[in-house]
């Protein structure tokens, strides 16, 4: 990754040179604003080469004295003269909540996108995207607040009634009592938290698709779900996918609404209504402020598994991205 | 499209810095911000006229125990208060963090909740040249077992049933076994949710020395700062703890008295076995406190607390946080101002701030020996 940016920037120079050398004012102000881009680029790539070095460095200290496995134990307590600690719980924790985040918030922010674009008159549509964007505006905290004290108390209910008709699929089961400061309530608060980045780049895309092609599906007849389904979800699906892995990106990292809802335990279980479990940035948060030296570099090394995580995602989404704009690419 | 894969790249290692850059300014926010604000309140005049500052001066640095937070900030705002020029600077952090702090000398003394260690005395002869780390018991404190049942406004519990309900074993409210120690109040049938601390504690360390010297049948887990029993929920800090108990019906955690206070939250009295359960307050933990006996030899005066006292009104569940010193070998330019401090704070008027933040005053008897070894500091 480090090498990408020398080598493409690098053949400017030379053509700029040849060109602005009559110019003199033309060619200071060339050099400066080279110099400052120049700069900004490699500035970026040095402060990500430190970070990675630091996060390697300090995580490196901590899992080599660790007694238990790193990936497999489900515990933390990185004291005293054995310590133990293990990734497994935070890894599921954050995997498990941003699934369930993605699964409600993608289909509703899809629907959300194409009513805007497509449906609501335009005097509605425009404060309704506004409204949207201001969810964005609000501090996480906030939204952990607001998930402590008014979701949790008002999802017992809902937990009840899932346990009781779904129960049987065994990830709806509710096995311990307690209030419902679980995954599933994770989930559905990351799930409003990413619905704004998720709505409003459908949205941008939807508005994308050449009228057309619109036109021509209505000319063969269609109604105006077939109008969507022929023409405007096969143009906007890159683009919904990246929509995704941004509010994926943003589901994986949230760290105060999660350390202000769940009730964190260092337990692996598939039963998302029970209290517990865990994710690498709320246990983070949760940790650090009692955490001796070595404490922090355990939590450092944990960091490093979700700045790795979220490398992966966000590499995957653009793998995707890139098969599907070849074949969307066609349509435009 | 190889201009546009390029791009992606940038794109990609753009979000993995945002992602880091995030994950390192919650780092460092929570690194900073603990200390610190101690400083500067020096123009307000305060009631403390006995202060002595003797030789005072200058700046002194202390770190540690985050359970004695809010007394030393009583103790530090009076003390500078009184004393111009001194500046006195505790950064809560953690025990741990304070005497690492001390057996590196970077600090004039260190507050801790529990003893020091042998090998941590051991690295004290570094600092200490003539002599070695000593434990001063400055501060008491009640911890409260908080409750919330609707229709039940006083509950009586013992060490087994406590320890029982706090590891999953009795799981209703309506349980025979809290039932026999509550005649004639009127139990539902109900969940309970026991809440825990989430992060390590002092507080989680002394509810699991508590339990494990008095139901050792049934708390068989070593008492450590991370909270160590199946089930339950956690919640992130006393005052987290002390709002989940608040607002769950059928709930019950442990907090400092003055969360409960503070929220009107009830607390169970305890059945120490002694003729009438014990209520959480100062008084009865002074009392409990007045139980232990200085395990420290020379001028070291650790405590061991007798948790299982049945002493009349003596309330067992209780911290004692002490303030680390060197016997002899103090760095000499802090030295006076260490011991004009520790015998404020050691004084009547400064052991009655504690009882006014929640905290218990040393008893008579300890407090007398703990003035005699300020004296002697050299």
């Amino acid at each position: 990754m480090a090498s990408s940016t020398p080598i493409d920037t690098p053949p400017v120079p030379p053509v700029q040179r040849k060109r602005a050398r009559p110019k003199a004012s033309g060619r200071a102000g060339d050099k400066i604003f080279l110099g400052l881009s120049r700069g900004s680029g490699i500035l970026l790539l040095v402060i990500m080469a430190s970070i990675a070095v630091f996060l390697t460095y300090r995580a490196t200290l901590a899992v080599s004295k660790d007694e238990g496995n790193f990936f497999t134990t489900l515990d933390w307590n990185p004291v005293g003269d054995k310590p133990v600690f293990g990734i497994a719980v935070l890894l599921f924790g954050t995997i498990v909540s941003s699934i369930i985040a993605m699964a409600i918030a993608v289909p509703i922010a899809v629907g959300i996108a194409l009513f805007i674009s497509h449906y609501a008159p335009r005097k509605l549509a425009a404060p309704l995207a506004y409204v949207v964007d201001l969810l964005a505006a609000v501090p996480s905290i906030v939204y952990g607040i607001w998930g402590a004290l008014f979701l949790v108390p008002y999802l017992e209910g809902l937990n009840l009634w899932l346990d009781q008709f779904f129960g049987w699929t065994y990830v709806l089961e509710k096995t311990e009592v307690g209030v419902a400061r679980s995954l599933f309530t994770v989930g559905i608060l990351l799930a409003i938290m990413i619905l704004p980045i998720v709505t409003s780049v459908s949205r941008e895309v939807f508005l994308q698709v050449p009228k057309m092609n619109e036109e021509a599906a209505l000319a063969l007849g269609a109604t105006r779900w077939e109008v969507i389904r022929l023409s405007v979800l096969p143009f906007g699906r890159s683009g919904v996918i990246s929509a995704s892995m941004l509010g994926l990106g943003r589901a994986l990292g949230e760290t105060m609404a999660v350390a202000t809802v769940l009730s964190p335990s260092f337990v692996i279980s598939a039963h998302v209504l029970n209290p517990g479990g865990g994710t690498f940035a709320q246990n983070i948060a949760a940790k650090f402020d009692e955490a001796d030296q070595f404490g922090r570099d355990a939590l450092i090394a944990s960091g490093l598994v979700l700045f790795i995580l979220t490398l992966l995602v966000n590499g995957a989404a653009r793998l995707i991205i890139a098969r599907r704009k070849e074949y969307s690419g066609a349509n435009a | 499209m190889k201009l546009q894969r390029k791009n992606r790249l940038r794109a990609t290692a753009l979000g993995a810095l945002a992602v880091s850059s995030a994950l390192v300014l919650t780092a460092c926010g929570s690194d900073n911000n603990s200390g610190g604000d101690t400083g500067g309140s020096s123009e307000k005049t305060s009631a403390a006229s006995n202060i002595k500052c003797d030789d005072a001066k200058g700046q002194l640095l202390a770190s540690g125990s985050s359970a004695q937070k809010n007394a030393m900030d009583l103790w530090v705002k009076d003390y500078m208060a009184g004393c111009k020029g001194v500046e006195i600077n505790y950064k809560s952090s953690s025990s741990g963090e304070g005497i690492i702090a001390f057996n590196q000398g970077t600090v004039g003394f260190a507050g801790s909740d529990s003893a020091l260690k042998p090998e941590e005395v051991a690295d004290s002869k570094k600092i200490c040249k003539t002599g070695q780390g000593i434990n001063l018991p400055m501060v008491g404190g009640p911890i409260a077992i908080g409750f919330h049942l609707e229709g039940v406004d006083s509950l009586t519990l013992d060490a087994p049933t406590l320890a029982k309900i706090f590891n999953n074993k009795i799981k209703k409210w309506n349980d025979p076994a809290i039932a026999k120690l509550n005649d004639g109040a009127k139990l539902p049938d109900k969940a309970i949710q026991a809440f825990h601390r989430s992060e390590d504690s002092g507080t989680t360390q002394n509810l699991g020395k508590y339990l494990a010297a008095t139901a050792p049948n049934d708390w068989k887990y070593e008492p450590e700062k991370k909270w160590p029993a199946p089930g339950g929920q956690a919640a992130s800090g006393s005052a987290g703890v002390a709002a989940q108990v608040k607002q769950v019906d059928g709930s019950i955690g442990y907090f400092e008295l003055s969360y409960a206070s503070s929220q009107s939250i009830s607390t169970v009295d305890i059945n120490t076995g002694g003729s009438t359960p014990v209520k959480a307050s100062s008084e009865n933990a002074s009392k409990a406190i007045a139980a232990a006996k200085i395990k420290g030899t020379g001028k070291d005066l650790a405590l061991d607390l007798d948790y299982t006292t049945k002493a009349e009104g003596a309330y067992p569940i209780v911290l004692v946080t002490y303030e680390v010193v060197c016997d002899t070998g103090n760095k000499a330019e802090t030295l006076p101002t260490v011991k004009s401090f520790l015998n404020y704070t050691a004084s009547d008027e400064g052991q009655k701030v504690l009882t006014d933040a929640g905290y218990a005053p040393i008893p008579t008897e300890i407090n007398a020996k703990v003035r005699e070894t300020i004296a002697s500091l050299s």
